[in-house]
């Protein structure tokens, strides 16, 4: 057992992935010499050597193409995209092509690669470096999306992803890079679509992503000193596939449940999960789904606005004990 | 070699000539865009490929995909949405798609399948298979993004993709002189990424095998990419909904006139190929049209549990358990 950052768990996860199967190469602006913007590189190139970690142009286009075309022929590719809010400059390829193509083709080819990217807030770059783009990957079928919240969970579902015959998208908070946690020794691998609760709890359940786990959990325990809310955090860790399972069975014991989501408000994953808690568990329903979310709006650079733009553990704690009142 | 090349243009010609007339008879659905007049540049290259070679396309790919040796039964098929197209129905015209003949796609977004095919020689490369893939598209592709960023790449990572500019001399509707800065849309562009400037007559399916054949060859033993722009012309209209004409009535009759297909024939006669044999090819590509017309149509409609298949490797759609 280790204590490993967020960071560094990104590194560690690929290399597990880089030693354990040849076929798995990386791809991106600055991944190589640099070691990633982000540093979430660091030191793959002096492992695996230029052929396996490459570094490529400002070219988003011909990186996701690049990773597209390399995994229809045999490799398992990982290609970087430095930040997510970039996906609208391959959009494209994500979209049109690598989503499609399999779907398109009767099955005829596999598309086993990744795409990571530091998403998210938190960081005050300003509105082109830090939305989440999540929604925007989850409403195109053929995608499968991944957000892990742990270095422990980075590394699992990494291997997860890498392991997977499909497209994933992997996005890294980047508000949690450097954030440490617990990480067992020797291999870690993991599975997408499966739901870790938290922290339990019998008065509702909160549901959350990436850099929103670790305030539900504190907005948890703050409901339970001073509000007297037992609060079940169920942290969702992938939107493609979804883990319904997990989230109606949350309800079911409490019988309320809110939402904790990064992104701008309209169609966000959590209007899918409370429209899908409304069809499959109305009869479980003890009061109002409630959505949680950063307004509606770029996400603005200065401290100030960023830091109440997106959802604080005050303002979760707030809304959900003002909803339970 | 010489007769081959000829059979393979006339088999497309003849399938893209019926496509034309299923279409007029509401058979083919959406849209189709034939290559008819550029028959040359497909077979010329498909030439010099070998089987494990990697061809991409862009949705003027039917002959590209015939090329490679897909079964014109199963194209056709696919344009008229049936079962037993060549993906079940679930592609169409602009998709055709069969990997087990290298025909890796067929994309139609302008430009998308420039950046996939370096992605494909770059996994040759890194496997060290020597296979070579070759990526074709429209005088059009020359102007977007996605044609930069993938010679780009493809030069700095000396990948072995050949990239071929089919320039029939209009995007769509537009001349392409009229909205492009150079006087080439492709090979004037080569010098920014470092490559030789390479035209040929894509009417003229001996000059582009021979141009085909160097560029390969040049591919397969790691001299890197090359970019080759072929100048011919598509005897009908961009889509199946143009019909033309904004081109001049001249220009159309010029191009007319260099067919590649009966001035292949005369070339063949003259070099002593009987006209019994080059007859025995148009029969035969006759007859096998006629065949696979009536097996498409024949086909059945494609299961509706199709829709929720293939869209994961497991087989299935599912997003949620």
């Amino acid at each position: 057992m280790a204590q490993l950052t967020y960071r560094d768990a990104v590194a560690r996860g690929l290399a597990q992935e880089l030693r354990r199967d040849e076929r798995v190469v990386l791809i991106g602006e600055d991944v190589a010499a640099a070691g990633g913007v982000f540093k979430t590189t660091a030191g793959l190139l002096d492992e695996f050597g230029p052929r396996r970690i490459r570094d490529t142009p400002i070219s988003e286009q011909a990186i996701l193409g690049a990773a597209m075309g390399a995994a229809m022929t045999g490799l398992r590719p990982v290609a970087e995209i430095m930040f997510s809010d970039f996906f609208g400059v391959g959009w494209d390829l994500l979209a049109n092509q690598i989503a499609k193509t399999r779907y398109m083709a009767g099955g005829q080819l596999s598309l086993p690669l990744v795409v990571r990217a530091a998403n998210g807030g938190g960081l005050r770059f300003g509105a082109q470096h830090s939305q989440d783009v999540a929604n925007w990957v989850m409403a195109v079928p053929g995608l499968k999306v991944v957000v892990p919240s742990t270095p422990r969970d980075v590394i699992g579902l990494l291997a997860a992803a890498v392991r997977d015959p499909d497209p994933v998208i992997f996005l890294e908070a980047k508000g949690l890079y450097p954030v440490r946690g617990e990480v067992p020794d020797g291999e870690i691998t993991d599975t997408l679509g499966s739901a870790v609760v938290r922290r339990a709890g019998q008065d509702c359940v909160i549901v959350a992503l990436g850099l929103m786990v670790p305030r539900a959990l504190a907005a948890a325990e703050r409901l339970a000193r001073d509000n007297g809310i037992d609060a079940e955090v169920l942290d969702l860790r992938s939107l493609v596939p979804l883990d319904v399972r997990a989230v109606l069975d949350a309800l079911e014991r409490t019988g309320r449940l809110f939402t904790v989501e990064e992104n701008p408000r309209l169609c966000g994953w959590g209007a899918e999960v409370v429209s899908i808690c409304a069809e499959e568990g109305f009869t479980s329903l003890d009061g109002p789904l409630v959505r949680i979310t950063t307004p509606h709006v770029p996400l603005p650079a200065a401290d100030s606005l960023e830091d109440a733009a997106l959802p604080s553990v005050d303002r979760i704690a707030d809304t959900i004990a003002k909803s339970m009142d | 070699m010489d007769v081959e090349l000829y059979r393979q243009m006339v088999r497309m010609r003849a399938m893209e000539k019926r496509a034309y007339d299923l279409f007029l008879r509401g058979l083919v659905k959406g849209t189709s865009h034939l290559s008819t007049g550029q028959e040359a540049v497909a077979a010329g290259f498909a030439a010099v490929m070998r089987p494990d070679d990697y061809t991409f396309a862009t949705y003027r790919g039917h002959a590209h995909t015939l090329a490679r040796g897909a079964p014109m039964a199963a194209i056709l098929a696919e344009l008229m949405g049936r079962g037993n197209g060549l993906m079940s129905g679930k592609g169409g015209s602009m998709h055709l798609t069969s990997t087990e003949h290298g025909m890796m796609g067929s994309y139609a977004i302008v430009g998308a399948h420039l950046p996939i095919a370096a992605g494909a020689a770059w996994s040759a490369q890194l496997r060290g298979t020597e296979q070579v893939a070759v990526c074709f598209f429209g005088d059009g592709t020359a102007n977007i993004g996605a044609f930069h960023e993938a010679l780009n790449l493809a030069a700095v990572w000396q990948l072995p993709v050949v990239y071929v500019c089919e320039n029939n001399q209009y995007m769509e509707y537009t001349p392409i002189a009229d909205v492009t800065a150079v006087e080439r849309p492709a090979a004037d562009r080569a010098a920014a990424y470092g490559l030789e400037r390479i035209v040929v007559d894509g009417n003229d399916v001996e000059a582009v095998y021979e141009t085909a054949l160097t560029a390969f060859s040049k591919a397969r033993t790691g001299g890197g990419p090359s970019l080759i722009e072929a100048d011919t012309y598509r005897h009908g209209g961009h889509s199946r909904a143009d019909p033309g004409t904004y081109r001049p009535q001249q220009e159309v009759e010029d191009w007319l006139a260099r067919d590649p297909l009966p001035a292949y024939r005369a070339k063949l006669l003259a070099a002593g190929i009987d006209e019994e044999t080059l007859a025995g090819i148009e029969d035969a590509a006759a007859r096998e049209t006629d065949e696979a017309t009536k097996a498409a149509e024949d086909g059945p409609v494609p299961e509706l549990a199709l829709i929720e298949r293939d869209l994961w490797a497991d087989g299935g759609a599912a997003w949620r358990n």
